[in-house]
């Protein structure tokens, strides 16, 4: 069952194109991160998903038209767009009481047990507490609520290492199962790369990668090569290289790991690196979008 | 709320409806109350004002027994002599009571106003806006919410809060007169203080349903300019009452506006008795109500016709609304 089916959708603002025509399917049960460069699109795209902005083109999240039955979609699709929108004058318990008065799926006890495990107080305005104390706040009251759908846009930006690590510890272990489904964009792909389930780098409105992270591990090899075999690895075709203390790095697509080892150090690369082989190179974006 | 729609494939659908469904009333319910824990003014202010004015009046009545001789003593010349008119000695004792719940309901306009210019810009500029959507409240939900602070619980208050003030103020000036050996008997006797708060109620309905199109105007506005609301939802009207004045030497729009801000009056009240005379607003009696009257004019019918059209215009515009 797709939880997100998109096809050919498209979303201008005047004269920039913001999604070219995208096609889209997530499957129940997936953690799927949105990559991409600033501009790129991605949040276009969550908006689209969420009923916040117009589209051309066919969507449906969970079998409904997002834009025209957004507040029924909202039953059971959660999202944290960006951090800190909650509203700086409510009080912790205010948000507890409103959510629960007008959320049906909201589970009070749980959000309560979550937040005992912080340092927020009750009593406390959100406008008193820290950034990251925010987020907790809201990953409490997104938790609690037994959604289908979870979209998360940035929702770790600007906090420390710690409140980071445990927002995605917390998603994990508390929030997630296989009935279940979370679409997140962030920037600190470093976080999510043992998250997600699959992968889609977005640029220009365009999809330039679309895979699970299993087919991301077998597929891309990232090989530090001794340099006496610089030029036999070259002629193996690297989508791209890059040097660093004065040995060259070079990612592969679709070449026998077997094969790479003979050449130097093998290992997965990380989500960023391949975003710059991909998004860095015109010739890597076409080999990338034609799988 | 209703879960079922065409084309919501299966699995969804019996998930979708297991939990207990909520009414349709309580998410509007809960927002009207998250409106009121934003907003402390809707009610601080007109407690405010009410405090104050209690206290001012608490200072005058050290007066009332030498007021009350001079007026109601049957025996003293002066009584004999102004006897012609009662109800002007009515009138001097029911004015601070009819001021109490003036003062009370102008100060409730002018925060109905200041909360209908922000009420659909503040949840913008502070990015809010992003929490409230994501949570299954509708778009009319919210701007229904929004508006029934100064169509309904403000009125409900301004209501509430002078029919208080004048029974504390009653209380107060009775005891006073009291201890000082006067009659309070004929005070709780002249006062007509019930029938003061049915006006009050029905002047209160009135103002609020004649205003109706006022707060809907700032709403919308509201939820469309990015800055300066106020000055967006007024200059544009004066502007154009100018140019007209100026173009047509005529001033259909500016007479209009005044009618919208202070017609109320003139198509709920009787303000001439049977004689001709004209009555003294501080004590209208209900002989002098037209509820028919009112209820069958236009510019009632109109006014809350552009009021629903207005508040549907910014249903439909909070859909394409984002943080500022």
């Amino acid at each position: 069952m797709k939880v997100i089916e998109a096809r050919g959708l498209h979303k201008a603002f005047g004269t920039t194109v913001a999604l070219d025509g995208i096609d889209l399917g997530v499957e129940e049960g997936r953690i799927l991160g949105l990559v991409g460069p600033n501009g790129a699109g991605k949040t276009t795209a969550l908006d689209a998903i969420l009923g916040l902005t117009q589209y051309q083109g066919e969507l449906k999240v969970l079998g409904r038209d997002p834009w025209s039955e957004r507040d029924q979609l909202m039953r059971d699709v959660c999202f944290i767009s960006d951090v800190a929108v909650l509203p700086r004058w409510m009080r912790v318990s205010q948000a507890l009481d409103y959510v629960a008065g007008v959320h049906p799926r909201f589970d009070r006890a749980k959000a309560e047990a979550f937040l005992t495990k912080t340092d927020i107080k009750r009593s406390s305005k959100i406008r008193e507490l820290s950034k990251g104390m925010v987020t907790q706040l809201h990953l409490a009251l997104v938790m609690a609520i037994d959604a289908r759908l979870l979209v998360l846009d940035e929702p770790t930006l600007g906090l420390d290492i710690l409140y980071r690590k445990q927002f995605y510890d917390s998603l994990l272990n508390d929030y997630f199962d296989r009935s279940r489904t979370i679409v997140v964009t962030t920037h600190q792909v470093e976080d999510v790369q043992n998250v997600i389930t699959d992968l889609m780098l977005i640029n220009r409105g365009r999809i330039v990668l679309n895979c699970s992270m299993e087919d991301f591990e077998s597929r891309y090899v990232e090989v530090t090569v001794h340099p006496e075999h610089v030029a036999a690895a070259r002629a193996l075709k690297p989508i791209h290289e890059r040097q660093m203390l004065g040995r060259s790095i070079l990612l592969f697509d679709g070449v026998d790991r077997k094969q790479l080892a003979a050449l130097g150090d093998v290992h997965t690369p990380s989500i960023a690196d391949l975003f710059v082989a991909l998004m860095g190179n015109p010739a890597g974006q076409a080999q990338g979008a034609a799988r | 709320m209703n879960t079922q729609s065409n084309g919501v494939p299966e699995s969804f659908e019996s998930h979708a409806i297991t939990p207990a469904s909520l009414s349709q009333t309580r998410p509007l319910y809960w927002s009207i109350r998250r409106e009121i824990w934003e907003n402390h003014s809707i009610y601080v202010a007109p407690l405010a004002i009410a405090a104050v004015y209690l206290l001012g009046f608490a200072v005058s009545v050290i007066w009332l027994p030498h007021n009350m001789r001079e007026v109601w003593m049957p025996h003293t010349m002066r009584e004999m002599a102004a006897a012609h008119n009662v109800t002007d000695s009515l009138i001097g004792l029911a004015m601070p009571y009819a001021h109490a719940a003036m003062l009370v309901g102008l100060v409730a306009f002018l925060v109905g106003i200041f909360y209908s210019l922000d009420a659909l810009h503040g949840e913008r500029r502070d990015r809010s806006i992003l929490f409230w959507k994501s949570l299954p409240v509708s778009d009319l939900t919210t701007v229904l919410s929004k508006a029934a602070i100064p169509l309904v619980v403000l009125p409900l208050i301004v209501f509430a809060l002078s029919v208080i003030l004048q029974q504390i103020m009653r209380l107060l000036s009775l005891s006073v007169l009291v201890m000082n050996g006067g009659s309070a008997a004929t005070l709780w006797a002249r006062l007509p203080l019930s029938e003061m708060e049915l006006v009050t109620l029905y002047g209160t309905a009135v103002i609020v349903l004649w205003h109706a199109p006022i707060y809907c105007w700032f709403m919308l506005v509201s939820g469309w300019a990015r800055r300066a609301v106020f000055l967006w939802a007024v200059v544009p009207l004066l502007a154009i009452a100018a140019i007209e004045n100026i173009a047509f030497h005529t001033s259909f729009l500016g007479s209009m506006l005044l009618g919208r801000l202070v017609g109320f009056s003139e198509a709920a009240f009787d303000l001439k008795d049977k004689n001709g005379v004209p009555i003294d607003s501080h004590f209208i009696p209900l002989t002098q109500l037209a509820p028919g009257r009112f209820l069958s004019s236009p510019g009632l019918w109109l006014g809350l016709l552009v009021a629903a059209a207005l508040l549907a215009a910014a249903v439909r515009q909070r859909r394409y609304r984002e943080p500022l």
